[in-house]
């Protein structure tokens, strides 16, 4: 496989040839950040794009498709029109904590983004605690969707901030625990090992029965996570406009839609990485010939396949279930996948323990 | 691998300050060539079309905010977890017996919540 920590590694040597070190480590940074900063957006608008056609084709009609091939720029379209919006100024807002939201909720998007191994040696943060991190940070939204609901100064919002609320909250337990799982079945936080543990096999296929709940409880969790349907109730547009984010206009709004799709596309990494193998690519022990091939795959689309693959399958949740209502909603996290999920933990950590198989 | 080179917490805050530039530089880009426009009835709260009755910043169901101190219950439990999660296999059974003590007192008290009827939605 390609390694890509040769190719940073030289660009680290070119660049200490003519600058000294602190600069060069600024000069990576930047460099670093443009490249985030592009990989960030091509993916939200991909994905925007990716989940209008595929909604499209559940519901036989044709999608985006005027604007370049098969509609792929309509959504770059999209984004230079919601640019030249106007930011309407309200009377009665939290002007503050108004302002304040949008960043909350594309920092911790961010952060979460940055963490997420790319490839052989292609991963920005790599942190010893690198899962846990990733659950810290994207935590944080939730605070930029309570701020953005309760400085709106609206009954629609406040109700739609309060049930996403609710919603993150208790779906990040879900999420949280079956992570918990698989990072005692792994015995590492690191993502970079995590990957590297399932060389031989995928977690899924290698981490028995629990590994299996475990990730349609952390399926199940992440569509909640995201606010999407079938638990999309915080911005029912039927009964609250459009919930959390109803007040904010223009590029504002485009922010809280940016960090929606980018959140998707996290959760789906984040599946990859716990239980589809990440960049690795698709192995099975003894088959040589057949992995070998299998490496010739770059591992950069091994990731992105995967994770829109799950993507795929978290857009389809929503064209198949009806929406719930919140008390069903915090019914089926407290009641069944709470319990499930620490069951699951103890079965897994007998398995680690006593070597039990199922 | 970047991260040999530079510190992982210098990437993070690289990382937070891309998102923060992202969210300024649109801001800016947008406040350059959006419209401005001044009407009395566009600062109005986007809600019915009629003129908004009472404070929208009231107090709120208290459902919600049980739900949030379960959160923290577990919450905090998940954080304990996780460095022992890490050296399961290491610590073998006696490390099992006593995470299991702590485990069974959160257990109990999700059972405690459940039967005191926290978990319903009123």
């Amino acid at each position: 496989m390609f390694d890509f920590s040769i190719l940073t590694e030289w660009i680290h040597s070119q660049l200490l040839q003519f600058m000294p070190e602190w600069l060069a480590v600024t000069t990576e940074c930047v460099l670093i950040g443009v490249v985030l900063l592009l990989t960030y957006s091509v993916l939200a608008l991909f994905y925007i794009w990716f989940e209008r056609k595929v909604c499209a084709a559940f519901q036989c009609r044709l999608g985006p498709n005027r604007v370049g091939p098969f509609g792929l720029l309509q959504s770059v379209a999209d984004m230079f029109k919601i640019l030249i919006k106007e930011l309407i100024s309200l009377n009665h807002t939290d002007k503050f904590l108004f302002a304040l939201a949008p960043y909350l909720v594309i920092l911790a998007s961010m952060l979460a983004f940055a963490v997420l191994p790319w490839g052989n040696g292609l991963q920005i943060i790599n942190f010893n605690i690198g899962i846990f991190f990733l659950i810290a940070v994207s935590s944080i939204g939730v605070l930029g969707i309570l701020l953005a609901g309760w400085s709106s100064n609206n009954k629609f919002t406040l109700i739609g901030a309060m049930r996403s609320g609710a919603q993150m909250v208790s779906y990040e337990l879900s999420i949280g625990l079956s992570v918990l799982t698989m990072v005692a079945f792994a015995g590492t936080m690191n993502v970079v090992e995590i990957v590297e543990a399932q060389n031989n096999l995928w977690f899924i296929f290698s981490g028995h029965i629990p590994a299996i709940i475990a990730f349609i409880i952390y399926l199940i969790a992440g569509t909640a996570e995201t606010n999407r349907g079938p638990f999309d109730l915080p911005e029912a547009e039927s009964e609250l406009t459009a919930g959390y984010h109803t007040e904010y206009s223009g590029i504002h709004f485009g922010f809280f839609y940016l960090a929606e799709y980018l959140n998707l596309f996290i959760v789906s990494g984040v599946a990859t990485l716990l239980f589809f193998g990440g960049w690795m690519p698709l192995h099975f022990p003894g088959w040589d010939g057949f992995n070998a091939i299998m490496d010739y795959i770059p591992s950069v689309v091994w990731f992105i396949g995967k994770a829109i693959a799950l993507s795929f399958i978290i857009i389809w949740f929503k064209w198949t279930f009806p929406r719930l209502r919140i008390d069903q909603m915090l019914a089926l996290e407290w009641k069944y996948l709470l319990p499930i999920n620490l069951f699951n933990l103890v079965l897994m950590v007998l398995i680690i323990v006593y070597g039990i198989h199922f | 691998m970047v991260s040999l080179t530079i510190q992982s917490s210098t990437l993070a805050i690289a990382a937070a300050l891309t998102g923060i530039g992202l969210v300024a530089l649109a801001l800016w880009l947008a406040g350059l060539i959006s419209p401005r426009s001044f009407n009395p009835q566009k600062g109005e709260a986007y809600e019915c079309g009629i003129p908004t009755r009472g404070e929208s910043m009231a107090q709120f169901k208290v459902g919600y905010y049980l739900f949030a101190i379960l959160f923290l219950m577990f919450d905090v439990e998940c954080v304990f977890l996780f460095p022992w999660a890490v050296r399961v296999k290491e610590l073998g059974g006696a490390g099992l017996l006593s995470i299991a003590i702590f485990f069974s007192i959160l257990v109990l008290g999700l059972v405690y919540a459940w039967r005191k009827g926290a978990l319903e939605w009123k």
